[in-house]
C-alpha cells in the first residue's frame, strides 16, 4: 500500500522579525532550538511543540508554523539560509497569501466569467492550498502517460498520472496543480509555472494510491495558428514512466464539488476543460453504492469523437449515473454542433436543474464558449418561465455557478 | 502597618514570607519606590490601563501573563531563575568550588559596587524616558515604552532585593540612594554618563533601547556567570525581560527606516532635505543618531585595559559573555587579547594580558551583536532598492572613556586634529538642528491602529493581538 505521508505543523522562527535575543534557546527544555551567526532555528526532529518558548519571545517571531509533509520538514540548514520565512501555507485561511503571483493572475483571468471571486458550495470539502511553493516544489514521478485522442486527431491530448510517493499532496476535484518545466527560458530565468486541473478524484487516480492525473494538450501552435512549442505541455506529453516532475500547489478553493446527498452537478466543458468534470464524475461513480441521490448532467464539446478526451470511458458510464451530451463540430457530413445547441435541445431539464437549489453548475474550457452557454441558459429560462438576468446573480450568491475558462 | 499581604503584593519565588527581616526591609522600601515612580515614572500615566506583560512566576507560562494594568498597580516582584542542582564557580581563582549562596566577606564591597552600578541604570532610564509618552507614534509604541519602563522598575527591585537581602545596613542605604539620585541632576546624578544624557525623542529612545539596553544585556550576561549564585540567578531572569527592550529598539528603528524607504521610493526622492519635507526621518540623520548612541554606549564598558575588570574575573564575581560555552582554562593567566592603542596619530593593535582586557572583550562581543542588527536594518533598505547602507563607526570614534578619551577619531578610524574634528562632527553626530527636526515630527498618535507618518506599523502585534488593538486605554 502506497500510503501518503501525513501533514504536520512544523515549528519555525521568522527571521525577519527575530532579534536573535537567545531567549527561546535558553527557555527550551529539550534543546530543540539552536542558532548560527545568521538565524535562530528549530530542530524538527527534537521539537515536541510544547510551546514553552512562545510566551517568552519578545517579538512573536517564535510563533511561526508551516504545514509540511512529515517526511519533508525544512532542515536546520535550510532554515539557517533564510532571510524570510518561505512562502506558503496559510492553508487554513484559504486565501491567496503565499500563492505565486502567476497563479493568482491566471486564476483571476480564468474565473472572470463567474463574476469575481465566489465561495465554494457549502458542502464542499475543505481544500489544502499552497502546500508547496516555487522555492520548494514537491517532486512527483510520472507513473503513466497515455494519449487520449486518436493518432489522426488534430490535437494530441494526454492523460498523465503523477505519483507522489511518500510526499503528501492532498487535492480535491476541481483544484489545480502547478507544474514547473525544467530548465530556464531564453533570458536564463526559470520557466513560469503552468496550471493544470486535476482529472482524478480526491482519493487518487487509483483509489487509495497517492497519485493524481492531469489532462494535457500538447501545444504546437498559438491562438492565431502560428507554430509554437509549448514548454510545459511538451515536457509533460513527452514524460516517460519514472521521470520526475516539480509540482507546486495545490491551488483553488472555489471550483469545488458539493458533497451533500441529493446534490446535483451540471457540467459544461470543451477539450481539456473536461479534467475537473472527469474528477467529479469519477468521485460520484466510486460512491454509487452509497445511493446518495442527485444527478449528473454533462455537456461536452469537441471537433470529433476521436478528439474528445475520455470518449471511450465516458460512453461506458451507467446512464443512471450521468446524462451525457456530446457535441461535435467537425464530423464529416454532419451539421456543426456546439454545446449550446445541445443545451437548447435539453432546455426542459436544464431549466429544472438551474432552478434546483441543490444543483451546482460548472463551466470549464475555452473562453469563447462562455457567451454561447450563457445565451443558451437564457433561452432555456425564457421558455420555462425563469428570468436568467435575475437567476444568474442568485446562482452566484448561492455559490452555485463556477467558471474556469482560458 | 502590616496589612499588606506581601506574597500578594510582591510576587516572588524567594520565600519572602519566611524571612521577616527582609520582608520588613522591603516593606519600608516599597512606599519610597512608589513615591519615586509617581514623581519620576512616565508622565501623566498613573490612570491609564496598559496591556502589560507581568511576570507572575518564573516558569514559561507564568512569566508572560498579559492583562490591562494601571502601572502603579504593576506587580513588581522578585524573581530568580530556580537553583540549578550543584552550580559551581566556573572561572577565576575559585573555579570548581561550589557557587556561593552568601557573599564572601572579602568581596563584599566590590560586589556591592557592581550591584549598585547595575541597579542605578534601571531607574535612570525610566527617568530619561518619562516625557516620551506624550509624543507616542501609536498606542502600540506607547504600550511598549510603558512595558520597558515597568520592567526597568522590576530590575531595580531585583537589585534592591540583593542589596537588602545580602548586604545588611550598607545595602539598605544603597537601596535608598538608588531612589534619590536623578538622571541629569547637577548635584546628585546617576552613576554612569550615558544615563545622564537626555532621551528627548522617540528616535533617541529606540536607539537607546537598541544600543544602551544591549549594553545592559551584556553586563547582565557577564554577571549571570557570577560565582555569587543569587546574583547569577537574578540576572538570568532579567535577561529574559531585557530581550523585549532590545526588540522595541531594533524594530522601532527598523520601522522608521522602512517608512522612510517607502516614502523615498514612492516619491522618487533621496535628497535628505526633500525626504524631510515629506515628514519622515532621512537616513543620514538616523545614521548620525546611531553614531552618537553607539559611541556613548561603548564608553559604558570602561577602559580597554582595566585591573578592576581583571580582579572581578579572578575573584569569580563577573565572568565573560557565555563563559561556560568558551573552551579555554577559564583562568586566563597566560592568555593575551588584542586592544587598540593610540600612538601619535595612528591606531595600533597591541596585545595585553587577557585578564586586563576583559572590558574590551565584552565590548567586542557587544559590537558583533550590534553589527548583526545593523545588517538587518540594511536588509530593509536593500529590499526597497535604495543604495544607502548603515555603518557602525570605528570603535575609537567619539569616545570619552579609556584610551581614546580626548582623542579625535573619524567614523572611518582616522585620527584627526581638533580643528578637523570640530569642522566635521556635525556631519557625524546628530546636531541640534537634527534633533529639532526629529522633534518636529513627534506628535502624539493615540487612536487604535493608527501610526505616525514617520514610522511603519510593526509586522505583528503584541501577544499576537491585532495592530488596531487598544493597547492602552484612557479612562
Amino acid at each position: 500500500m502506497n500510503a501518503p505521508a501525513e501533514l504536520v505543523n512544523q515549528h519555525l522562527i521568522d527571521p525577519e522579525i527575530c532579534i536573535r535575543c537567545n531567549t527561546c534557546e535558553e527557555t527550551c527544555p529539550i534543546d530543540a532550538i539552536t542558532h548560527d551567526a545568521r538565524n535562530y532555528v528549530v530542530k524538527f526532529d527534537v521539537c515536541e511543540s510544547c510551546r514553552q518558548c512562545i510566551p517568552p519571545c519578545p517579538t512573536g517571531a517564535i510563533d511561526s508554523w508551516r504545514r509540511v509533509a512529515q517526511d519533508r520538514p525544512y532542515t536546520v540548514e535550510e532554515q539557517f539560509s533564510w532571510d524570510a520565512l518561505p512562502e506558503q501555507a496559510e492553508i487554513d485561511r484559504g486565501g491567496d497569501e503565499g500563492t505565486p503571483e502567476d497563479v493568482v493572475r491566471i486564476t483571476a483571468e480564468a474565473t472572470a466569467g463567474q463574476g469575481g471571486r465566489v465561495a465554494p458550495p457549502w458542502s464542499a470539502a475543505h481544500p489544502y492550498q499552497n502546500l508547496y511553493g516555487l522555492a520548494r516544489p514537491a517532486v512527483a514521478t510520472c507513473s503513466g502517460n497515455f494519449r487520449l485522442t486518436g493518432e489522426d486527431a488534430s490535437s494530441a491530448i494526454h492523460h498523465i498520472v503523477l505519483d507522489f510517493g511518500k510526499t503528501a499532496f492532498p487535492v480535491l476535484e476541481g483544484q489545480s496543480i502547478g507544474v514547473i518545466p525544467p530548465g530556464t527560458d531564453a533570458q536564463g530565468k526559470p520557466h513560469f509555472v503552468r496550471l493544470y486541473s486535476v482529472a482524478s478524484p480526491r482519493n487518487g487516480e487509483r483509489s487509495g494510491y497517492n497519485n493524481l492525473s492531469i489532462t494535457v494538450k500538447r501545444v504546437t501552435e498559438d491562438r492565431d495558428g502560428n507554430p509554437v512549442r509549448g514548454v510545459a505541455s511538451n515536457f509533460l506529453c513527452d514524460l516517460k514512466k519514472g521521470d520526475p516532475v516539480n509540482v507546486v500547489g495545490p491551488y483553488g478553493a472555489t471550483f469545488l464539488m458539493p458533497n451533500h446527498p441529493g446534490s446535483s452537478i451540471l457540467m459544461i466543458c470543451t477539450g481539456t476543460g473536461s479534467a475537473p468534470m472527469r474528477a467529479m464524475t469519477e468521485r460520484r461513480r466510486r460512491r454509487i453504492a452509497l445511493n446518495e441521490g442527485g444527478e449528473l448532467m454533462l455537456f461536452f464539446g469537441a471537433r470529433t469523437p476521436g478528439e474528445l478526451p475520455y470518449f471511450g470511458p465516458l460512453t461506458k458510464l451507467p446512464k443512471d449515473l450521468i446524462d451525457t451530451n456530446l457535441a461535435f463540430s467537425r464530423v464529416p457530413h454532419e451539421p456543426k454542433k456546439y454545446v449550446q445547441h445541445l443545451i437548447r435541445e435539453r432546455a426542459d431539464k436544464i431549466a429544472r436543474l438551474l432552478a434546483d437549489e441543490n444543483c451546482y453548475i460548472y463551466i470549464c474550457g475555452l473562453k469563447g464558449m462562455e457567451t454561447g452557454v450563457e445565451e443558451a441558459f437564457a433561452d432555456a429560462c425564457r421558455d420555462h418561465g425563469l428570468d436568467w438576468e435575475t437567476l444568474l446573480p442568485a446562482l452566484r450568491a448561492q455559490s452555485r455557478y463556477h467558471v474556469e475558462t482560458y | 502597618m502590616s496589612t499588606i499581604d506581601y506574597n500578594e503584593r510582591i510576587p516572588n519565588n524567594v520565600h519572602l514570607s519566611d524571612n521577616k527581616t527582609l520582608q520588613r526591609a522591603l516593606q519600608r522600601w516599597q512606599p519610597a519606590f512608589l513615591g519615586w515612580w509617581k514623581d519620576m515614572g512616565p508622565e501623566d500615566s498613573t490612570k491609564l490601563d496598559v496591556y502589560l506583560r507581568t511576570a507572575v512566576s518564573v516558569d514559561p507560562k507564568g512569566w508572560a501573563h498579559f492583562d490591562y494594568v494601571k502601572m502603579p498597580d504593576y506587580r513588581w516582584g522578585i524573581f530568580l531563575t530556580p537553583v540549578e542542582g550543584e552550580r559551581k564557580v566556573n572561572f577565576g581563582a575559585h573555579k570548581g568550588e561550589p557557587a556561593w549562596q552568601e557573599v564572601p566577606g572579602e568581596y563584599r564591597s566590590t560586589l556591592r559596587r557592581i550591584i549598585v552600578t547595575q541597579g542605578d541604570t534601571e531607574p535612570a532610564s525610566v527617568e530619561q524616558q518619562r516625557h516620551l509618552g506624550l509624543t507616542c507614534p501609536s498606542l502600540y509604541d506607547l504600550r511598549n515604552i510603558f512595558q520597558v519602563n515597568v520592567e526597568e522598575g522590576r530590575h531595580l527591585w531585583a537589585m534592591v532585593y540583593l542589596l537588602q537581602a545580602y548586604f545588611g545596613r550598607d545595602g539598605r542605604e544603597e537601596a535608598e540612594a538608588l531612589l534619590e539620585r536623578r538622571s541629569g541632576d547637577a548635584d546628585n546624578p546617576r552613576i554612569l554618563a550615558a544615563f545622564n544624557e537626555k532621551t528627548p525623542d522617540w528616535l533617541a529612545f529606540f536607539m537607546f533601547t537598541f544600543l544602551t539596553d544591549r549594553d545592559g544585556k551584556y553586563q547582565l550576561a557577564a554577571l549571570a556567570e557570577s560565582g555569587f549564585d543569587p546574583l547569577s540567578r537574578t540576572c538570568r531572569f532579567m535577561l529574559t525581560e531585557e530581550a523585549h527592550h532590545l526588540f522595541v529598539g531594533e524594530s522601532g528603528i527598523s520601522r522608521a527606516i522602512q517608512r522612510t524607504c517607502e516614502i523615498m521610493k514612492s516619491h522618487r526622492v533621496d535628497d535628505p532635505a526633500k525626504v524631510r519635507a515629506l515628514g519622515v526621518i532621512d537616513l543620514p540623520t538616523i545614521q548620525r543618531y546611531l553614531n552618537f548612541h553607539y559611541s556613548v554606549t561603548l564608553d559604558l564598558y570602561g577602559s580597554e585595559v582595566s585591573s578592576n575588570a581583571a580582579a572581578f574575573y579572578t575573584t569569580g564575581l563577573k565572568g565573560r559573555f557565555e563563559e561556560t560555552k568558551i573552551g579555554d582554562d577559564h583562568q586566563l593567566a597566560n592568555d593575551e587579547y588584542p586592544v587598540l592603542d593610540l600612538v601619535g596619530d595612528r591606531l595600533v593593535e597591541k596585545h595585553v594580558p587577557a585578564l586586563n582586557a576583559l572590558n574590551e572583550r565584552l565590548r567586542d562581543d557587544y559590537i558583533r551583536d550590534v553589527e548583526a542588527g545593523i545588517g538587518r536594518w540594511n536588509k530593509v533598505v536593500e529590499k526597497a532598492g535604495i543604495g544607502f547602507r548603515f555603518k557602525l563607526p570605528h570603535k575609537a570614534f567619539n569616545r570619552h572613556i579609556g584610551t581614546f578619551a580626548g582623542a579625535h577619531v573619524s567614523p572611518e578610524g582616522k585620527v584627526l586634529s581638533e580643528a578637523e574634528w570640530t569642522h566635521m562632527r556635525g556631519q557625524w553626530l546628530a546636531t541640534e538642528a537634527d534633533r529639532e527636526f526629529v522633534r518636529s515630527l513627534m506628535g502624539r498618535v493615540a487612536e487604535p491602529g493608527k501610526f505616525a507618518n514617520w514610522i511603519a506599523p510593526p509586522a505583528r502585534g503584541i501577544n499576537n493581538q491585532p495592530l488596531d488593538f487598544e493597547y492602552v486605554r484612557f479612562s
